[in-house]
């Protein structure tokens, strides 16, 4: 519940709350990202190999002419539409399955859990390039991989969250009173146990965005989106000679995966007040 | 046993010897946003060598505070002394170094705590957890420490002490590990033994045999103790003076035989008037017409642990479960932990699918029907739960919750909600409740609300499992008024599971005593208090605490509409 308490306990966690700024800050430049650098970001707007603070280029431009800093602003767009839109996956496939195996225990338990070990014995970077290998590199095949990747952590917790709500006196009034299966876990269960589930998929987003990046990084990235990690990783053989063209970007991975880590540990403040107490 | 001794007082000799213990003026600040500003407010009470002293107060009265302050286990900074002086020995216990503090802690003053399965450490074995004090406390070489334990454990009446000493906490049962941490708190021969609601975890068999030990040890060793509990049948049977606490202050204090038989605080005669007892307070039900629930044969067996390759062991839950339920009869299931009660009753609701047997509901088997079969009977058939805290979803409105059985079932919402008003003004709560959510209530008012859940459906049969075990006994005695004035009202018939005889005997025509997985006897309220057949009942009365004590007539709980 998104009232006054919850904002209070919050703002108590003066590192959450910078996050959040930060964050805000992030988001706003890549909502404006065209206003603030109109333009393709792939286009030459310079000359190349310029410093920072060169007279048309802020923070230098690249060894085609590139801008950086469009770069950057654009490449939030991407950053941010992939972290929330894989955790969004993450979260349908991983509180689906981890719901239901939770929920019905038994056999179904046992098949859903020993199929979510199966893709956790696999290292899930590996199998992220390898999916994105496989079908061609775009944002819906980048989405897909890291969804499928990152689920089985949520759904583990998904699942051990119903099941110490399903012996809840409050779950078996309602088998009692005759409401369905389905009713129950979307109604009674589910409410309950998003608490946990919305602090670790606020740092999966940070997760997903570091992903994004190394796959970009590999030359795995939307060749028609511009992105922090294809920047870094273009800029590799250069570095040497141009240290803006990869610590820019950087430093925009660092600040944005700070930020939704800082944000993550507020919610946790705020959403388990017992824990926040015992921190003093 | 000897009776009662309404003339029990400490010896004259303890009279002439200072306090061991002189709490002056004691106040505990709670933080800032609490419910109140102070937990302890001006306490002042003494405690005499070789005199037990019970503190006695409902949940919040501040009477564990008061030990935990003595014991430095206050949760500083948040909680702390804010007045007053606590003199042990004329000493004063709160203006002494840290150092000196510890060594009277463990040292001279001792404390056994209420939960014996948290108070022991698992990884430790019992004989060294034992050790551990004396070591710190006294300068005995280990092969002494090692023998004072096995004597120690010896004197608290524990089988082959020497082995069990070996052992790790979870290989002895719940009376063993309190008997434990009884030992543990006697190691140092302290003067004074504080002991925080020592028996409530317990079985009523089990809190006997303790309290038994208790009295004997108290009354060998001369020791002052101060004995936490909010039972006024423990009072009865231990107590030499009494403080009775309410909200952080002192109501009454004096000794036991005027506070039990002559009680003069208001709040100190609600309590006593709460406690549940045995009145032959109406007649044998008449059994009429043919039987609402006939439960034959059932029995349940339960697979524990177990794997892939590992084989289960199987826990015989219930065996051989037969009971007979007549429409508007109250009947009593009285076990201990692990009796199988709850398993029948949840049997019966439909949580637990039995392994063999046959439950009839008018008539029809309620085992042989599938899910959609079963659904009907969902109605008939309704449950209270024990934890008012659990029972109800936090998350929702208190009318939604009193609304979602007749809305699965197809009912109207509007409808639905304005009954669950009605409903709610029943059980004695305001129509504004709907609106409120769960935590914004109470333990009892919230038990409340788990009974207007289940009217709702329009049962014919209530199943309450251990409905007021949760709940404070003058909240307690309001419950089981309301549930008995419902069942009356409503012509409802109703299983009511307990663990406590007493609190049977107030609401039951007819009671079922259950003792691992079986029923051992079974018949009318009066035959069974005062004619038990079976051993076993014998001593489950035998194991009230206060028995021997008989309640001020004017005080005497006879339910509304009793004979």
């Amino acid at each position: 519940m998104m009232n006054s308490d919850f904002w209070r306990a919050f703002a108590r966690n003066k590192g959450a709350v910078l996050g959040l700024a930060i964050l805000i800050a992030i988001v706003v430049l890549a909502a404006f990202a065209s206003v603030f650098f109109p333009g393709d970001p792939w286009e030459m707007a310079t000359a190349p190999f310029q410093p920072p603070l060169s007279e048309d280029a802020l923070l230098g431009s690249d060894m085609l002419g590139r801008d950086i800093a469009s770069g950057i602003a654009h490449g939030a767009r991407v950053s941010l539409l992939i972290g929330l839109t894989s955790t969004a996956a993450a979260l349908a496939i991983g509180v689906t399955l981890g719901a239901l195996a939770g929920f019905h225990g038994g056999k179904v338990d046992d098949a859903i859990m020993r199929f979510t070990e199966l893709f956790q014995t696999i290292p899930n970077f590996v199998l992220a390039v390898v999916l994105v290998a496989i079908f061609t590199p775009s944002l819906t095949t980048i989405v897909l991989a890291i969804a499928i990747v990152s689920w089985p952590p949520l759904a583990r917790l998904a699942r051990a969250e119903f099941l110490s709500l399903r012996s809840r006196e409050f779950v078996q009034a309602a088998i009692t009173t005759g409401q369905s299966n389905s009713t129950i876990i979307l109604r009674q269960i589910l409410p309950n146990s998003l608490s946990p589930i919305i602090v670790s998929a606020s740092l999966m987003v940070a997760t997903a965005i570091l992903l994004e990046s190394s796959l970009s990084f590999l030359g795995l990235g939307d060749p028609n989106a511009m992105s922090w990690g294809y920047m870094i990783g273009a800029a590799r053989t250069v570095i040497r000679q141009a240290w803006w063209m990869s610590v820019f970007p950087g430093l925009a991975i660092v600040l944005t995966v700070l930020a939704l880590n800082l944000v993550g540990e507020g919610l946790n403040d705020a959403l388990n007040p017992k824990l926040a107490r015992s921190r003093g | 046993m000897s009776q009662f001794n309404v003339m029990r007082t400490p010896p004259e000799t303890a009279a002439m010897n200072t306090p061991l213990l002189d709490v002056r003026g004691l106040s505990i600040a709670l933080p800032p946003g609490a419910d109140r500003p102070l937990a302890v407010d001006n306490l002042t009470f003494t405690l005499n060598p070789d005199e037990i002293l019970c503190v006695v107060g409902e949940s919040g009265s501040g009477k564990s505070m008061t030990a935990h302050a003595m014991m430095g286990l206050l949760p500083a900074p948040h909680v702390r002394v804010s007045g007053g002086s606590l003199l042990f020995k004329g000493k004063d216990v709160l203006a002494m170094p840290e150092a000196e503090q510890r060594s009277l802690r463990g040292g001279r003053i001792a404390m056994v705590f209420q939960e014996p399965m948290t108070a022991l450490n698992p990884l430790m074995r019992v004989g060294r957890q034992i050790g551990e004090s004396l070591r710190e406390h006294t300068a005995l070489p280990a092969p002494a420490r090692r023998a004072r334990v096995v004597e120690l454990l010896d004197q608290v009446g524990l089988p082959n002490p020497a082995e069990l000493a070996e052992a790790y906490p979870f290989r002895l049962s719940g009376g063993q590990r309190q008997r434990v941490m009884i030992a543990m708190a006697l190691a140092c021969q302290p003067d004074i033994l504080i002991a925080d609601e020592p028996t409530t975890a317990l079985d009523v068999t089990t809190q006997k045999q303790i309290l038994d030990l208790i009295r004997s040890i108290q009354a060998e060793r001369h020791m002052g103790m101060m004995f936490i509990t909010h039972d006024f049948g423990v009072v009865a049977e231990i107590a030499h003076r009494v403080a009775v606490m309410r909200h952080g202050k002192l109501v009454e204090y004096g000794a036991a035989s005027d506070v039990l038989n002559r009680p003069q605080h208001p709040y100190t005669r609600q309590l006593i008037a709460s406690v549940p007892h045995y009145i032959e307070h109406r007649d044998d039900h008449a059994k009429t017409g043919a039987p609402l629930l006939v439960a034959d044969k059932v029995r349940k067996v339960f697979n524990v642990g177990g794997g892939l390759f590992k084989k289960s062991k199987q826990v015989v839950a219930g065996d051989d479960l037969s009971l007979t339920i007549h429409p508007g009869e109250t009947v009593g299931l009285v076990g201990e932990s692990g009796s199988g009660k709850s398993t029948l009753g949840r049997s019966i609701v439909g949580l637990i699918k039995p392994d063999s047997g046959r439950i009839l509901f008018e008539g029809t088997d309620l085992l042989a029907l599938d899910r959609k079969g079963f659904r009907p009977y969902r109605r008939a058939v309704q449950m209270v739960f024990q934890d008012p805290y659990a029972s109800l979803n936090p998350r929702h409105r208190v009318g939604d919750i009193v609304a979602q059985g007749p809305v699965a079932f197809g009912e109207d919402r509007g409808k639905a909600l304005a009954r669950a008003r009605e409903l709610l003004a029943m059980v004695g709560l305001d129509g504004s409740a709907a609106d409120r959510f769960p935590h914004e209530f109470s333990g009892g008012q919230r038990q409340r609300i788990g009974i207007a859940r289940a009217l709702a459906m329009e049962p014919k049969l209530l199943v309450a499992d251990e409905p007021v075990s949760a709940l404070d006994v003058s909240v307690q005695g309001q419950v089981l008024d309301l549930l008995d004035d419902i069942r009356r009202r409503l012509n409802l018939a109703m299983l009511f599971i307990t663990h406590d005889l007493r609190v049977a005997a107030q609401v039951c025509d007819t009671i079922a005593v259950m003792r691992r997985g079986k029923i051992v006897e079974m018949g009318t309220a009066r035959e069974v208090f005062t004619h038990p057949r079976d051993a076993y009942t014998r001593s489950l009365l035998d194991a009230i605490p206060g028995k021997a004590w008989h309640i001020p007539d004017d005080l005497q709980n006879v339910p509304a509409g009793a004979h």
